[in-house]
């Protein structure tokens, strides 16, 4: 058992899945001799080779196109956007190619390919480092879209996400990359992608976070436990495809249900999940359902950026008021 | 060799046999037997029967929208054909001369521009990437296929088809840069058709030719004339040797013709003359070739009429077949959206089963 922050748990998870199957190839831009921007990839290159861990050219399109060339030929593409910002240029080819590919020749040829990016506000960042994009892969058919919030997570949703059949999109809230640390076991393991988890139980009211908000909601949700309120958290770990029960049986036992997400609040992720609440636990619900989201504006750079994401303050402020309804 | 012997900057461009299909370059002439020969002729002139034949059916009302081939057999019949059997290709979506040449069954293509994705479900041994629309987009997925080949050291190549238009796409550029700065063993194949949809091939590039962009790559670039089989062939194939001696990609211009509409939905006499037209007529790839066969003894006007009368029922046979394959079931739809259907896509199929059971659908 080694003491990791989520960074080093994401480097394990590639680290072994190459150890595991010489079909894993890693690159992307500065992956290689520089092991990423954040280190995620540090050490691989030194470790696998030049032709296992590479610096791509610096074309995002080109990433994800030679990567689905070379799932369709057998081997399994891990491949990073520097951050989830710039994944645009490359959108083309995930939305109209790997998300297609297995349907279009109807199974005969597939894209079991992991696209990694960091996403997420909160490091101070320049223009384009710091959205929160995940309902722009999750509205799409043919992706699994996964989000870790702990070390623990991210090593055993990573090789679950390396090992799926299908294409994998990656999203790495690096607002914690280095947080926090947790003991995470040093043998290969998978979580399985699709089921969301339950963080902690209560009876008043369900909450539903990932990323980083999974943090920033525990820190809200003990300062309304010494209020005396009672509440479960759900982490949700896959956007795409959501767990439904699991969520839907949380509120038909707290009757009361909030969502709090980085991403913007309008046709963002919390209106699908209101409406799986309203569809599966209407009868059982004591208050409107709430979601907890950013603002819709463009997203701030650094001196204007507190206004942007909900902070713990606003998240305990509004939970209250559910609680309270 | 040709390679060399050609400068795409002077506009210079490679030809065996003339349009009267008279052999002007003879040291260049690939070696191949007459039963090659006549192979070549043969797809070419099947794959021209398949478009004419579409072109009726799609105006009877049977077809849905078609994109013919016409007029550009010999770029993709003789580049198809400097291929190994487990090289990869990456097409456009207009290349019924390479379906043909790698083995692909009339009845794949038909059920798939007959609106069924099964039609895509090739057999194993079809090593050809399917249709794909967004232009230019494949060539990225030519470079990949070629990594994991040399990855793998399975000394298969991969060869990426697209047109005029797509030159102007960024993936086109990417494609390039990034196998060349690989060395990757792709062959990229440009049909310079002259045409996207209604836009003329001078308003994608100020350059003098289209091949000549691959000397910015530091890779050989090619202009071949399109509409010469044997052209096509000679220079493909030192491309594929090139690639699979590990010398890196090259850019093969093929300068031909869309002699036919981009699609059934289009109507090309709104932005270009029947003259013009009339004198690409002049230079077909078909007639070309089948002079030469038959000056070589290869070839007749008998063979001619019985080669087309049985393809031209073949091609009705299988069509009527395809026509009377009915519809896709429900189940498709929702079995290949990922491995295993997901709760919601099952949720949503036993929905629908039980709507279109109830209306008797």
């Amino acid at each position: 058992m080694a003491v990791l922050n989520l960074l080093e748990a994401v480097n394990q998870a590639m680290d072994q899945s190459m150890a595991q199957d010489d079909k894993v190839i890693v690159f992307g831009e500065d992956v290689g001799v520089e092991g990423g921007v954040f280190r995620a990839t540090k050490g691989l290159q030194e470790k696998y080779g030049i032709e296992r861990c590479f610096d791509s050219i610096l074309a995002e399109s080109s990433i994800v196109g030679s990567g689905i060339g070379m799932a369709i030929n057998g081997l399994k593409p891990v491949v990073e956007i520097q951050f989830s910002g710039f994944m645009f240029p490359g959108y083309n080819q995930i939305v109209t190619h790997a998300a297609r590919m297995r349907n279009r020749t109807r199974g005969r040829y597939t894209v079991p390919m992991v696209i990694r990016m960091p996403y997420g506000g909160g490091v101070r960042a320049l223009e384009h480092h710091s959205e929160s994009l995940e309902v722009l892969f999750a509205h799409t058919a043919g992706l699994k879209v996964v989000i870790p919030s702990t070390p623990y997570d991210a090593k055993g949703l990573l090789m679950a996400a390396i090992q799926d059949p299908d294409p994998v999109i990656f999203m790495e809230p690096k607002r914690i990359y280095r947080a926090f640390k947790q003991d995470v076991p040093d043998e290969a393991y998978t979580i399985p992608i699709g089921k969301a988890k339950i963080v902690k139980s209560g009876t008043d009211l369900t909450v539903v976070a990932w990323g980083a908000m999974v943090r920033e909601t525990q820190k809200a949700i003990e300062h309304l436990e010494k209020e005396g309120f009672s509440i479960e958290l759900i982490d949700l770990r896959t956007i795409s495809p959501i767990d439904k029960e699991t969520i839907i049986q949380s509120v038909q036992k707290t009757g009361r249900f909030c969502v709090v997400h980085e991403a913007a609040q309008t046709y963002g992720p919390g209106a699908e999940l209101i409406t799986t609440v309203n569809e599966g636990a209407f009868l059982y619900l004591e208050a409107p359902p709430k979601r907890i989201a950013s603002v819709d504006t463009i997203v701030p750079l650094p001196k204007g950026e507190q206004y942007y994401v909900p902070d713990v303050g606003q998240i305990v402020s509004e939970l209250r008021d559910v609680l309270k309804f | 060799m040709l390679f060399k012997a050609f400068n795409p900057l002077l506009d210079e461009m490679i030809q065996i046999l003339n349009k009267d299909g008279e052999l002007v370059h003879p040291e260049w002439l690939p070696d191949l037997g007459p039963e090659a020969l006549v192979d070549l002729y043969e797809t070419m002139r099947f794959s021209r029967i398949i478009d004419e034949k579409t072109l009726q059916y799609q105006r009877q009302g049977r077809m849905l929208t078609y994109a013919p081939n016409l007029g550009q057999e010999a770029a993709q019949v003789g580049s198809s054909a400097a291929l190994g059997a487990n090289d990869w290709v990456a097409p456009s979506f207009r290349e019924l001369g390479v379906w043909l040449n790698r083995g692909a069954s009339l009845e794949h293509i038909f059920l798939y521009w007959f609106g069924n994705e099964m039609g895509m479900r090739m057999p194993e041994d079809i090593r050809v990437l399917p249709v794909s629309v967004p232009i230019a987009s494949q060539m990225q997925h030519a470079t990949g296929l070629a990594y994991a080949s040399r990855y793998k050291g399975t000394n298969e190549i991969a060869v990426a088809y697209v047109g005029d238009g797509g030159t102007s796409q960024g993936d086109f550029h990417e494609a390039l840069n990034f196998a060349s700065v690989q060395d990757l063993p792709n062959v990229f194949i440009i049909q310079n058709n002259q045409f996207a949809i209604s836009t003329r091939r001078q308003l994608q590039t100020k350059a003098k030719t289209i091949a000549q962009k691959a000397i910015g790559y530091g890779i050989p670039g090619i202009v071949v004339d399109g509409n010469d089989v044997l052209a096509m062939y000679a220079v493909t194939r030192e491309a594929v040797e090139r690639a699979r001696n590990g010398e890196g990609p090259t850019l093969i211009e093929a300068y031909t013709y869309r002699m036919g509409a981009h699609t059934t939905s289009d109507d090309p006499t709104v932005y270009r003359d029947d003259s013009e037209v009339e004198s690409w007529r002049e230079k077909d790839p078909i007639d070309r070739f089948r002079k030469f066969l038959i000056r070589e003894g290869h070839w007749s006007d008998e063979k001619e009429s019985e080669f087309v009368s049985e393809r031209s029922d073949y091609v009705k046979t299988v069509f009527e077949k395809v026509e009377k394959s009915g519809g896709v079931d429900l189940k498709d739809i929702f079995d290949y959206v990922y491995e295993k259907r997901t709760p919601i896509l099952e949720a949503q199929y036993q929905k629908k089963k039980a709507y279109f059971q109830k209306e008797g659908k």
